[in-house]
């Protein structure tokens, strides 16, 4: 008999994505593609991840080279690199005592790290330099920073020290929806209890503090609600949250005695009317009693934004208000974890210190982001006005983040066979949308949406020309499934 | 338990209340959400004592120093971990050139690069979204490089079929380590999962299970038999367990952390025995399986015995191995290149494992470049090869390992309370130190491990950083300390000379 007949039952009550199924069928398709066979379409585009370069977004000029040096210094010899981009690998290869050793011994380099936080501290300090600046100058303590391998290692981490599996209640944590994927899979991994809060979609999904009421009221006596969890801006959903809706949820967060854990990795990505600001910034502002005692993890990566530089797994959480007693041990999970890969840690100290006007690398940097912003601003503007055309396709304004996240109104017919085949509606049509035109993107259903609406999530962090041929193929064949079922 | 862990734990466990019930800066924290009280207990449970307390003062010393305070010492010797760098070698070169390539492909026009160097960048790329290293890769990791590990497996153990599917590319090993556990370890009460771990042992695992609410089962090594390890123990310490859990699953590090012992071929195959006959899942921790020096020992990877068994045991065990680039001996740490080959995993738990992973999203994809370097080094006929054998010296740097592993332990057991095992493989020495009562008593006073005392009072007194053995675990009312032995032989031999007269002068004043 099997030792593994039992696991652990978190594990298994992590829901499944319908995410894979699509994955097992592009695969296939794939091979098929690779050995000629003749389809509808020469190659899949696939849009399900958040990912630019994948999707064809070029890595910042300026990032690689600085990169590269720091991997092979000899490349500093001579004159091929421009001088700000051998000053910079110069610097952070002698930053503190031996820094190569640093770089190049997870050893020492952790050594050098400890002192008191994760991460080269020349980096985290730059790093809370950074957070300063774009607060308007709120103080940001170096040791309150945390380097990690993602955003998303970082969160868990947090959720783990939040989470109290042995309970007689489950910990629960309200989260949106919808709400991308991997955190809700955190939290039910670790033993705890997702509690959704529906954003409006109706309302280019605002963040209603009643919603958050109801949510919080319909698991009375079910679970232990400890921490509230937002995503701002958005993902799937592209909203950006104003300061009135941030300063609501501060308020709620405190009055209910819950955790704000404040995911803002697509901060670099806002395209609309709101700016982003940060929730510490908003807290700091709303001054005493609630500046001092709302406790709050913020997160941010290297991994969105401009940089894109996700394969590097370069990410970190700032505490605010966090009980010193509590911070020592949540020290000691972060060192007894992966020290932050180097790499990592280099892209985050570029994209908190980028290129500055008079800097030789300035303008090709300034080029390469603004045409990334200029591009995304297009897409954004091209997919919801050709979704918004189509019949049964409706796109609610993209302020921010990677995505689009359509809604589609399927006939009764299409949900018919979609539950014959025994899928969710939005994955058969999402199969279909694989299969005849070989795009893939993600079904609503993975993300949580309201019962009897479905949607589909695409990245809209793409070259130009991507979408459109993108756009091509999603309209014609909307156009023929809304036909095939009506 | 019976490691000095205990007394360790206890003492940051009342700083941390006190702490907690203190006015800090004047605002109480009573009223917090997260507090000691409401936080997941198990993280309470963890310690991680490389990193723990004695390197965190190490590290406020070297600023002291940095400022310019005066101390009996002009820097800190940090031999708590494993540092190539003090050994003088340089990173290298190959490895770099191919990921400098990777990271800005650009530099595949410029002839300065070695084409075995850009062959090998370009296959890396190709096998990117996007041609970029920035972009996601698959949560398990790149196909071409798990065929690569998988290839590489197979040359390593005489031909044995390694299947890519098999293996899981992973943030350095302890990401590897920290999911299979994290896979494995359910039930309540007596039936809560039990997982087998020697004593001493690396403290990512006495880590990971304190997290995940796992029952530690020790399982002692013979100190007197050179650290060996011994069946009869382990089936002492799973029938003693029986009682209150349900052991499923036994750790092994081989070679070993801290004690640098190799298995030899029969303990081997007493263990995969051991473990058939028990139902239990085997973790194989191989990371140091380069670093095998001492004469006469050899390391045997458990799948090939396991293998050569044959198949009433190789079709049956479950079992998981787990290698990394960072303590390969020249340890190209920084990256977290790593990966663990699963074997005779049911599917359907496979799916499972696969489904845990994708939460990670994937590990980072410079440390997965790293690893196909690694498996994939220049060849005879490759215009890198001279270079690289070169800047590697292996067999250079083995025999100094070898030549620095004697001169430790000849010289530690010169010294009267102080007894040496020989090291035979890894990078670390783990002395035993017989400490006064008086010292013992005061160490309990303060609520600190005898062996923390110890070592706390070397570091402010010589500048020597290295780690109690009461991180490791060891047996009751005994006292050791970790130190690596990889510093230039010249600089060891101060340090062993430092330790010695340390050792003479605390015996002296604890009388």
């Amino acid at each position: 008999m099997s030792v593994l007949q039992e696991i652990s039952s978190n594990v298994k009550n992590m829901k499944t994505l319908e995410y894979s199924l699509l994955a097992r069928w592009t695969k296939q398709i794939k091979e098929d593609l690779r050995q000629g066979v003749k389809k509808p379409f020469r190659e899949v585009i696939d849009v399900s991840w958040g990912d630019p370069h994948r999707g064809g977004v070029k890595p910042l000029t300026f990032v690689r080279q600085v990169l590269a040096a720091c991997l092979y210094p000899q490349l500093m010899n001579g004159e091929k690199l421009p001088v700000d981009v051998r000053q910079r690998a110069q610097k952070l290869l002698d930053g503190c005592a031996g820094w190569s050793r640093l770089v190049f011994s997870k050893c020492s380099f952790s050594l050098g790290s400890y002192s008191a936080t994760g991460g080269l501290p020349e980096i985290v300090q730059r790093v809370s330099e950074f957070i300063s600046r774009r607060d308007g100058g709120v103080p940001s303590n170096p040791e309150n920073i945390f380097l990690c391998c993602g955003s998303q290692w970082a969160l868990t981490r947090i959720l783990n020290v939040l989470v109290n599996a042995e309970a007689p209640f489950p910990t629960g944590v309200l989260t949106p929806a919808p709400c991308y994927s991997t955190t809700p899979l955190s939290i039910e991994g670790l033993g705890g209890v997702v509690i959704p809060y529906y954003l409006s979609e109706e309302r280019g999904w605002e963040l209603q503090v009643e919603e958050l009421h109801r949510a919080l009221e319909s698991c009375k006596g079910a679970c232990h609600p400890i921490a509230l969890y937002v995503i701002n801006p958005g993902n799937p959903a592209g909203q950006v949250q104003s300061r009135k809706s941030m300063q609501e949820v501060i308020r709620f967060a405190s009055e209910k005695r819950l955790f704000l854990l404040a995911d803002e990795v697509y901060q670099g990505c806002v395209y609309g009317e709101t700016e982003f600001v940060s929730y510490k910034r908003v807290l700091s502002e709303m001054g005493p009693p609630l500046s001092d005692t709302v406790e709050l993890a913020s997160f941010h990566s290297a991994s969105k934004g401009f940089m894109g530089e996700c394969g590097l797994r370069g990410g970190y959480v700032e505490l605010v208000n966090l009980d010193p007693a509590v911070k020592k041990y949540i020290y000691t999970l972060f060192c007894a974890d992966s020290s932050p890969p180097v790499l990592g840690q280099i892209a985050l100290d570029l994209m908190t210190n980028p290129p500055q006007p008079g800097d030789p690398s300035y303008l090709l940097y300034y080029q390469e982001t603004q045409h990334i912003r200029s591009t995304v601003v297009k897409n954004v503007k091209k997919a919801c006005e050709v979704i918004n055309s189509l019949q049964g396709f409706s796109c609610q304004a993209v302020e921010g983040g990677a995505f689009a996240f359509p809604r589609i109104h399927l006939p009764a017919k299409a949900i018919q066979k979609a539950k014959e085949a025994g899928m969710q509606p939005d994955t058969f049509y999402c199969l279909r949308l694989l299969e005849e035109a070989g795009v893939l993107a993600s079904p609503g259903s993975d993300y949580g949406q309201e019962e009897g609406t479905f949607h589909i999530r695409f990245c809209i962090l793409l070259p130009h020309d991507v979408l459109g041929e993108l756009l091509q193929r999603l309209s014609d064949f909307h156009t023929q499934f809304m036909k095939d079922f009506s | 338990s019976a490691s000095s862990t205990v007394s360790s734990h206890t003492s940051q466990l009342h700083l941390a209340k006190t702490m907690s019930s203190l006015a800090v800066n004047g605002v109480t924290c009573r009223g917090k959400v997260l507090t000691l009280d409401s936080m997941n207990p198990n993280v309470r449970r963890v310690e991680y004592a490389v990193r723990g307390p004695i390197v965190q003062r190490a590290v406020q010393i070297e600023k002291e120093l940095r400022e310019g305070v005066k101390k009996p010492f002009t820097e800190v010797i940090k031999a708590n971990i494993g540092d190539a760098h003090a050994m003088g070698q340089k990173p290298i070169t190959f490895f770099r050139q191919v990921l400098a390539l990777c990271s800005y492909p650009d530099l595949l026009e410029d002839n300065k690069f070695p084409e075995d160097a850009k062959k090998r960048a370009r296959r890396i790329l190709d096998a990117c979204g996007g041609h970029s290293i920035g972009a996601y890769s698959a949560s398990q990791g790149i196909e071409c490089i798990r065929q690569d590990v998988a290839r590489y497996i197979e040359k390593r153990d005489g031909g044995i079929p390694s299947n890519p599917d098999n293996i899981y590319l992973s943030t350095g090993a302890s990401d590897a380590i920290v999911t299979m556990l994290k896979l494995l370890v359910c039930g309540e009460g007596r039936d809560r999962t039990g997982v087998m771990i020697s004593i001493p042992q690396y403290p990512l695992y006495s880590a990971a299970l304190a997290d995940l609410g796992a029952v530690q089962i020790n399982y002692y090594l013979d100190e007197d038999k050179c650290w060996g390890l011994d069946v009869t123990e382990l089936r002492r310490a799973l029938n003693a367990a029986k009682q209150h859990c349900k052991p499923r699953v036994l750790c092994i590090i081989n070679p070993g952390n801290p004690t640098g012992q190799v298995q030899s071929r029969e303990c081997i195959e007493d263990v995969i025995r051991f473990a058939k006959e028990e139902n239990l899942f085997l973790m194989a921790d191989e990371v140091y399986q380069d670093n095998v020096y001492a004469k006469g020992c050899k390391f045997h990877s458990f799948k090939k015995v396991l293998f050569e068994m044959g198949p009433e045991y190789s079709s049956s065990l479950e079992m998981a191995s787990f290698h990394s680039t960072s303590k390969c001996y020249m340890g190209e740490c920084g990256f977290r290149g790593g990966y663990m080959e699963v074997l005779n995993m049911d599917p359907e738990v496979k799916a499972q494992l696969t489904k845990l992973v994708s939460v990670r999203l994937c590990p980072p994809v410079s440390g997965q470049a790293m690893l196909d370097l690694v498996v994939n080094p220049p060849l005879p006929d490759e215009p890198s090869y001279t270079l690289f054998l070169s800047s590697q010296e292996r067999t250079a740097v083995l025999a100094a390992l070898a030549e620095k592993s004697h001169l430790t332990e000849e010289m530690f057991n010169t010294v009267p309370g102080i007894t040496c095992n020989p090291v035979q493989g890894a990078m670390y020495t783990f002395p035993r130190i017989t400490l006064p009562q008086k010292a013992i008593a005061k160490a309990q006073e303060e609520g600190q491990a005898p062996d923390m005392l110890y070592c706390m009072k070397l570091l402010e007194e010589e500048g020597i950083c290295l780690v109690p053995g009461s991180g490791f675990g060891q047996k009751e009312g005994t006292f050791h300390f970790r130190m690596t032995i990889l510093p230039p032989t010249e600089k060891l031999k101060v340090v062993l000379q430092k330790i010695r007269d340390f050792h003479l002068r605390f015996t002296q004043e604890f009388s």
